[in-house]
């Protein structure tokens, strides 16, 4: 493991800042509208060895930004940059990037051995280069024991292993993509993968990007997250931020379980009011706001109390650490995370926001910001 | 003691029934036939296995079965290859598929008889289209009712042209099978195209082509319309395959006896290959 880092640290390894530059991508051949746009105007900088997950429901284009990083795909539009080279139109075997798809793929008639050696030795890498090198990632992804048998006859689980060394094996990636790798694992064995990923980064230190629709698989193996809606990207940012400060009600409703209240609202007198109720916000509104307002507030910070909106309980649900308490203001639904007792169906509840997390959205985007209001 | 239910057995009945009327009992009567002499009138006299005797002996059936291996083997050395570069080079996916897979599939649509005819006449030194154009715009001598080398390249272009689509349709199914990430995966592991069809393409075509080839060869190695139809085993006995010389000792020389020991071992030996190929290429799958 020493030498591997060793090596790294010698410079033996390209990595590089990747920049996607006005990137814009569809699948017509003369797109119209906004519409026809698969992927609508990405402009984005992974950093150097950083942990990315890439995360959104099916069919927002995250597969689509995936494969036009790796050249699988030429984008109709702007430019892909590896360390400030135009990498655009070249084809993937000249990028020097790495893949790991959904479903394992694993060359049938070859051992383990052969199949983590097949990309190293495409690129006429010395055979005892290639033995020292499949020792160190077997070691790492613990398939030393099976590296003489036929891949064929592997578990699921084991072959997607075998997928992500070939990815791993070669020292001169840029970036290592995965694209929802534990579609296929069994439940049981894929936080054991998970983990293994997260560390295999830690060891590696090479840029990883990791495709999902999975919040959980998203939160635990990445150092940012770039949540993806319908094209475009809705926010950056660490796991924290992404629960904390949604910039938009979908990353408020995608991530977390259950996900964030958004609540109709009326603006007045420069404040917001729910139900007639004046609710108090984390901090000024956007001079410039013109949309629909809407209050979001997580379960997390919405608590019972004595005095506050009034709301009738419907439904009560017991996950074990905490209750999730499902309540009715009015048309609108609130759930709210309850430590302790919880109310009992049909009662009459006060609630109260916690003011530091309660925001306003303009059209769905975030319309507060944390300084004080005037 | 454990009960068992025998009752499955009533399921089996239809089928075995059916199997003995259309197989079993036929068979039967060829092994009766193969074991004994006749001069008609219902008169046998026991032979014992001199009939399989004097088959396994004769050049004649020497000469037969050597022709037929030729025949069978030089139509899946050109059927198989040619398929497979076939189905590599038709498109997955637009308009010319249908188109593809329709124009493939027409020849065998058409009946064996009338594939026979149709080359028949396709080679005629004067009249038919191919035999003019060798003769008279080439001028290559070519008469495949005189010349054995001519009557041969016929009748495997002949089952080329007739069944190589089997081959084609079926690795073209294996080929549409492999999902794209394959392919991703290889170009992103540098692969060369030899390197694709070596260890996606061919691994991922073996079931299908096994198959394949084995429906090929047992229905080669049977083959009988289409050469009776084109070249009646002629000229001489140069394309006189197994199944032809079969009919001519059973139908016309009405040796019942030595008819019935041949066809006999014309099937084990179709069995035995089949058998030996199969287990061949799926053993390595059960471990």
């Amino acid at each position: 493991m020493f030498l591997l880092w060793a090596r790294w640290q010698a410079g033996g390894v390209t990595m590089a800042k990747i920049t996607l530059s006005n990137l814009r991508h569809s699948y017509y051949p003369n797109p119209k509208t906004v519409d026809d746009y698969a992927l609508k105007q990405i402009d984005l900088d992974w950093q150097d060895g950083g942990a990315y997950a890439l995360l959104g429901p099916s069919g927002c284009g995250k597969s689509t930004l995936l494969n036009i990083i790796s050249g699988l795909l030429t984008p109709s539009e702007g430019q892909v940059l590896f360390d400030g080279k135009d990498m655009t139109h070249l084809p993937p075997d000249a990028r020097n990037i790495a893949q790991v798809f959904q479903f394992p793929v694993i060359y049938d008639t070859m051992t383990v051995y052969d199949n983590l050696a097949f990309p190293l030795r495409n690129r006429g890498v010395p055979e005892d280069r290639i033995a020292s090198r499949i020792a160190e990632i077997a070691a790492m992804l613990e398939v030393s024991d099976m590296l003489k048998t036929r891949a064929a006859g592997l578990s699921p689980d084991n072959k997607q292993k075998i997928s992500m060394g070939r990815a791993l094996v070669r020292d001169d990636v840029n970036v290592v993509m995965f694209d929802e790798p534990l579609t296929v694992i069994d439940p049981h064995l894929k936080w054991k993968l998970r983990s293994k990923l997260k560390e295999l980064h830690q060891r590696v230190r090479a840029t990883m990007i990791y495709v999902t629709h999975d919040q959980t698989e998203a939160l635990t193996f990445a150092d940012q997250v770039v949540v993806m809606q319908d094209g475009e990207i809705v926010q950056i940012g660490t796991p924290v931020e992404l629960f904390e400060r949604p910039n938009h009600v979908f990353v408020g409703h995608f991530i977390g379980s259950p996900g964030m209240n958004v609540l109709e609202c009326e603006l007045r007198d420069g404040g917001a009011f729910f139900q007639g109720q004046h609710v108090a916000l984390e901090g000024a509104i956007r001079p410039d706001m013109t949309g629909k307002p809407q209050i979001g507030i997580r379960p997390e910070f919405v608590t019972l109390g004595s005095s506050g909106i009034a709301a009738t309980v419907r439904k009560v649900a017991d996950i074990g650490r905490h209750s999730i308490v499902e309540t009715r203001a009015g048309n609108q639904k609130i759930a709210l995370v309850v430590e302790g007792d919880t109310p009992a169906q049909g009662d009459k509840v006060f609630l109260t926001f916690q003011t530091g997390q309660t925001r306003l959205y303009s059209d769905g985007w975030l319309a507060t910001t944390q300084e004080a209001a005037q | 003691m454990k009960t068992q239910n025998n009752k499955g057995w009533f399921f089996v009945l239809p089928v075995l029934l059916l199997v003995a009327f259309n197989a079993l009992i036929p068979m039967m009567t060829v092994v009766n036939y193969s074991v004994q002499e006749t001069f008609g009138n219902n008169l046998f006299f026991w032979q014992g296995l001199d009939w399989f005797e004097q088959i396994l002996r004769s050049e004649r059936f020497h000469a037969a079965l050597g022709r037929q291996f030729l025949f069978t083997g030089s139509i899946l050395a050109i059927e198989v290859p040619l398929g497979i570069a076939i189905a590599l080079a038709m498109p997955r996916s637009g308009f010319w598929v249908p188109v593809c897979l329709v124009t493939m599939a027409l020849p065998m649509l058409i009946p064996w008889n009338v594939v026979g005819a149709m080359w028949n006449i396709f080679t005629l030194p004067d009249i038919g289209l191919l035999g003019y154009f060798l003769n008279h715009v080439l001028q290559i001598p070519y008469d495949m009712t005189q010349n054995p080398v001519a009557a041969w390249a016929t009748i495997i272009v002949m089952d080329v042209w007739h069944w190589t689509s089997l081959v084609v349709l079926l690795a073209y199914a294996g080929l549409v099978s492999i999902p794209d990430a394959y392919y991703q995966a290889a170009k992103i592991d540098g692969a060369s195209n030899w390197a694709v069809f070596r260890f996606i393409q061919l691994p991922k075509m073996k079931n299908v082509l096994t198959i394949a080839i084995l429906l090929r060869f047992m229905d080669s190695f049977n083959i009988y319309t289409e050469p009776f139809v084109l070249t009646g085993g002629g000229p001489g006995n140069s394309t006189t395959l197994l199944s032809i010389d079969l009919v001519k000792i059973a139908l016309g020389q009405f040796d019942l006896g030595p008819a019935a020991a041949m066809s006999l071992i014309y099937f084990a030996i179709t069995l035995l290959v089949s058998w030996l190929f199969y287990t061949l290429m799926t053993k390595d799958d059960a471990n």
